[in-house]
């Protein structure tokens, strides 16, 4: 374990890192979010969703550096009287879980049918390029609207409701899974033409297990770049499905929802209730963004 | 070769590469001379610092690379400390270059016809319509059939071997009277190989044009050139006429190199071969880089590094020819 | 030349048939049509009358082909929510949508090509670092928040563009713009940045992307080497390169504006497609939905036709015959 740290440390991958102070300093706003997030129930100074504690006469506090401010409502609250501080905490919760599992959902629906369609070819590759061609060509947005809408439809109210986080999860992810599954698959074939796998196979090593051994490992570095950019993008993805009122129920409010509950009020001079969610947004994303540019950077053998 | 002023001049030239890890020195005390008319081989394994000579003739080197001391001088002017615009104008006009690879070295949206005349009326005070009817006429001396009707056409319509004509015709068509050619064959077919080397040497005995002629292939080497300079690790090992360096070489690593050559008059068992490997740039032994896989190494060879000493018809970086040693362990 | 579209338009026609066949999935076999249209009391004679009407008692294939006849003429059914002709709510909104993206694809398209050259060729200059730190925020801000953000500087502090609608429009025939009134053209400006702004990074990171790997190529070196100047090397060689694959992007691109005008639209209340079609999908109105999304990949596989063909046309390698070939 300290040899693979040690190891670890002394790579090119640590050396650009520490050698990039903004890199250094998204990777601690990406930090900083993700454990205020992780950890919003136990550190979050108010329970926004504890409908007892809510106090309406608390409602529209301005932040608490401005005239009317409370230093107890650090970011202000909305109209409810809901610290704007907390319910930003759970909110990028949810945003980052959603976020977070649709990534992997897709990457692992991805990486599976890119393995399979690369390293068996014939029709079962030509069906499922066929697929991705034709998902490819719509916008994933429209995919993930389209999904959560028939989804919408075709369950009654209350059933949609219960599962609508996983709802929104599968979209996204179903809207995602092309990118991963067409580099996989590229990796794949051209992995699969090199002499250590034609060996293992006349060794008599079974199929999946050359994927899974030989194949995959060789697979990943390009994976891992496109799985940290569309992180950002489906952070944002939620957000913007949430925004319009088709994402994550109203039981469990992201930041997109939060976004959406504050833009009623920006005309009448509550900015703070839809700018701070915003800012978060934009701080989450963006440091999870540069986080995979330098990735790339940092992986592309041509710039080393 | 007369004592008049010899056209390229390389002087101690050093080619550093800051790197993360320490400077790489990519080529160290780099000396030699192309008189005008002359084809000076380069010959060496990978890496030995051939291609890397080329570029910092002509002046396109990688960044981070860099000229970190000595001088390149042609026609007696220095070169190498030139800014990019006055650089610009001498590449193409009085030094040309080949590369590799013709798949890659003709742009492929472009015509022949339009990357050869954009070539000469950057150089040449002529008209368009004067530079189309040149390029014509260049296409003919490298012997593309039907050159009238081919100037039109794209680089993806050539043959591999026809596309590198066309690169040597690119290559000459503002009469430079350097060329660096840099393994203008390696990527073509053997049969082919032949036919291109012959048609370099015949245009530029026609032209009077000197080339330095980058390869690792000494059949190529010893066809069309004149003197021949062996790379070793970024520095010259040997250096001296084609027939001398082959026949009756001094340095103990192109004595190996002409060795490891398969003769054709008789068979062998085994192919000979030189122990060992070419230095990596970051660890380059101290003394004579080749001393780790060298026969004839002895103390001295360890401790100093050898500059060009005469050694009969050639030159050679090998303290076995410093004055006096070469009783002892000759 | 003529084998290639037509082998183009084939291999679309799956793709046609495709969507068309998972938007009457959805519109047969999602909810109810019937219950959402009669409300909650009917009788049974009602309900017969109207599942007649509809044609839904007639099998799977001839249900399919008669949406399928009716589609190619236009008629789409009725709403579910309004209980007008789809037809006609999209007619209606399809000109605000439309002038909409073409204003946002061409404000991308005029700032971005030039900028990614820009910071292609000159990557160390501070402003090109500049743009690059602009390009990633840009990345990162999701359509809506550039809205909000911009109305609350414009609109809200600053008061002088509006935030909602499509200000004043003159009727052409069938076509409403507002393009030919000031109202019109300032109601136009938010939203076109808002929609714009994110396609702009796009294009200025994939034309810088494409610069850099061509500054990098063979040709570039030999170009140089041949003591071409920087004009020529710049902007003749790398720069017809470079174009020739962003092409292909920038056309998938403008599909992606028409999908994100939704957001857009939401946020402008602007009254074009993408506002019906969240409000469908918000109501269950399934024939709406069908028919945006039949029409929509209409619109994307003539776009990727166009793509392709222009692509045809830039490229020479593409034209070469089966026969020509090494000589």
């Amino acid at each position: 374990m300290a040899a693979t740290l040690r190891r670890f440390f002394d790579s090119d991958l640590w050396w650009s890192f520490t050698r990039s102070p903004i890199t250094m300093l998204s990777a601690l706003v990406a930090l900083i979010c993700i454990l205020g997030a992780v950890f919003a129930p136990w550190i979050a100074p108010h329970n926004p969703f504890d409908l007892a504690s809510l106090n309406l006469l608390d409602a529209f506090k301005p932040p608490s550096w401005t005239e009317e401010g409370e230093a107890q409502y650090l970011l202000g609250t909305d109209d409810q009287g809901r610290d704007v501080l907390s319910a930003i905490m759970y909110g990028a919760r949810v945003s980052l879980l959603v976020g977070l599992s649709a990534t992997l959902f897709a990457t692992t629906l991805g990486i599976t049918l890119g393995l399979l369609a690369g390293y068996l070819g014939g029709k079962l590759d030509a069906l499922l390029m066929r697929i991705c061609d034709v998902q490819l060509t719509f916008p994933s947005i429209l995919v993930a609207l389209l999904i959560d809408g028939v989804v919408r439809a075709a369950l009654p109210r209350e059933v949609h409701d219960q599962i609508a986080l996983f709802v929104v999860i599968f979209a996204i992810g179903i809207s995602e899974w092309p990118k991963f599954a067409r580099t996989v698959r590229g990796s794949t074939m051209v992995e699969r033409n090199k002499e250590y796998v034609q060996a293992a196979r006349v060794i008599g090593v079974a199929p999946p297990r050359i994927m899974l051994s030989h194949v995959l490992p060789n697979v990943l570095g390009p994976v891992l770049v496109i799985a940290t950019l569309n992180l950002g993008l489906a952070i944002l993805s939620e957000a913007t499905l949430s925004f319009l009122g088709v994402g994550v129920p109203a039981t469990q409010p992201s930041l997109g929802t939060l976004i959406r509950i504050g833009n009623d009020f920006l005309f009448s001079g509550e900015w703070w209730i839809t700018i701070f969610p915003g800012v978060t947004l934009i701080a989450m994303v963006l440091s999870v963004n540069l986080l995979g540019d330098w990735l790339r950077d940092a992986l592309n053998p041509k710039l080393r | 070769m007369s004592g008049q002023n010899p056209l390229l001049e390389v002087r101690h030239l050093r080619v550093e590469f800051p790197t993360r890890r320490g400077t790489l020195v990519a080529l160290d005390d780099v000396s030699f001379t192309i008189s005008a008319g002359e084809v000076l081989g380069v010959v060496g394994e990978s890496g030995a610092g051939k291609s890397m000579t080329g570029a910092a003739i002509i002046g396109l080197l990688e960044p981070p690379g860099r000229i970190a001391a000595g001088e390149i001088r042609l026609d007696g002017k220095r070169i190498d400390n030139l800014r990019y615009e006055d650089m610009r104008r001498i590449r193409g006009k009085d030094i040309g270059a080949i590369f590799q690879d013709p798949l890659t070295t003709l742009n492929p949206l472009y015509t022949v016809g339009r990357q050869l005349a954009e070539t000469m009326t950057t150089h040449l005070p002529i008209t368009p319509a004067e530079a189309r009817k040149r390029a014509i006429g260049w296409l003919d001396l490298v012997g593309i059939p039907a050159a009238a009707q081919r100037i039109d056409s794209y680089p993806h319509e050539f043959s591999g071997g026809m596309r590198q004509r066309v690169v040597i015709a690119l290559a000459l068509c503002a009469e430079p009277r350097l060329i660096v050619a840099d393994e203008p064959t390696t990527a073509l077919d053997v049969s082919i190989q032949a036919q291109i080397i012959a048609l370099l040497k015949s245009l530029a005995r026609e032209k009077g044009t000197a080339m330095m002629l980058v390869t690792h292939d000494m059949g190529v080497i010893a066809e069309t050139a004149d003197r021949v300079a062996v790379m070793y690790a970024g520095r010259i090992a040997e250096i001296g006429p084609v027939r001398n360096v082959v026949k009756q070489a001094s340095h103990p690593y192109t004595v190996g190199l002409m060795g490891s050559i398969p003769p054709l008059d008789r068979r062998v068992e085994r192919l000979a071969q030189i122990d060992g490997a070419m230095p990596r740039l970051s660890a380059i032994p101290k003394g004579c880089a080749y001393n780790p896989r060298c026969p004839k190494a002895f103390a001295r060879c360890t401790q100093d590094r050898p500059d060009l000493l005469p050694a009969g018809a050639t030159q050679a970086a090998c303290w076995l020819y410093a004055a006096g040693e070469g009783a002892h362990h000759g | 030349m003529f084998a290639f579209i037509i082998s183009r338009i084939l291999q679309a026609l799956p793709v046609m048939l495709t969507v068309a066949l998972i938007s009457f999935a959805m519109f047969a076999y999602v909810g109810d049509p019937v219950a959402i249209m009669l409300g909650q009391d009917f009788t049974e004679a009602q309900r017969e009358a109207l599942v007649k009407d509809l044609g839904l008692d007639q099998p799977f294939w001839v249900q399919f082909a008669t949406f399928l006849g009716n589609a190619v003429q236009g008629e789409f059914g009725l709403s579910y929510r309004l209980s007008r002709p789809v037809a006609d709510l999209i007619a209606e909104r399809a000109p605000a949508t439309l002038e909409l993206a073409f204003t946002a694809a061409i404000l991308a398209l005029l700032i971005g090509v030039p900028l990614g050259v820009y910071t292609g060729l000159y990557r160390n200059s501070w402003l090109s670092r500049f743009f690059l730190t602009f390009s990633l925020v840009g990345v990162s801000l999701p359509t809506f928040l550039i809205g909000i953000l911009l109305i609350l500087v414009f609109a809200v502090w600053l008061g002088v563009l509006p935030s909602f609608g499509r200000g004043d429009t003159v009727k052409l025939g069938w076509w409403s713009t507002g393009f030919l009134t000031w109202t019109g053209i300032k109601a136009l400006v938010l939203p076109s940045i808002t929609l714009g702004l994110f396609q702009l990074t796009l294009i200025m990171r994939l034309v810088r992307a494409e610069m850099l790997e061509v500054l990098r190529a063979d040709y570039i070196k030999f170009a140089r080497a041949r003591g071409l100047p920087n004009r020529a090397v710049h902007f003749g060689h790398a720069l017809k390169n470079t174009l020739v694959p962003v092409i292909t992007i920038v056309g998938l691109q403008l599909g992606a504006i028409i999908a994100f005008a939704i957001v857009t639209e939401t946020v402008f209340q602007w009254p074009g497609m993408g506002l019906l079609f969240i409000q469908s999908v918000n109501q269950a109105d399934i024939p709406v939905m069908a028919a945006y999304l039949l029409l929509i990949s209409a619109l994307f596989v003539t776009i990727n036709l166009i793509v392709d063909l222009l692509y045809y046309a830039v490229d020479p390698r593409l034209r070469i015959g089966r026969g020509q070939g090494a000589h």
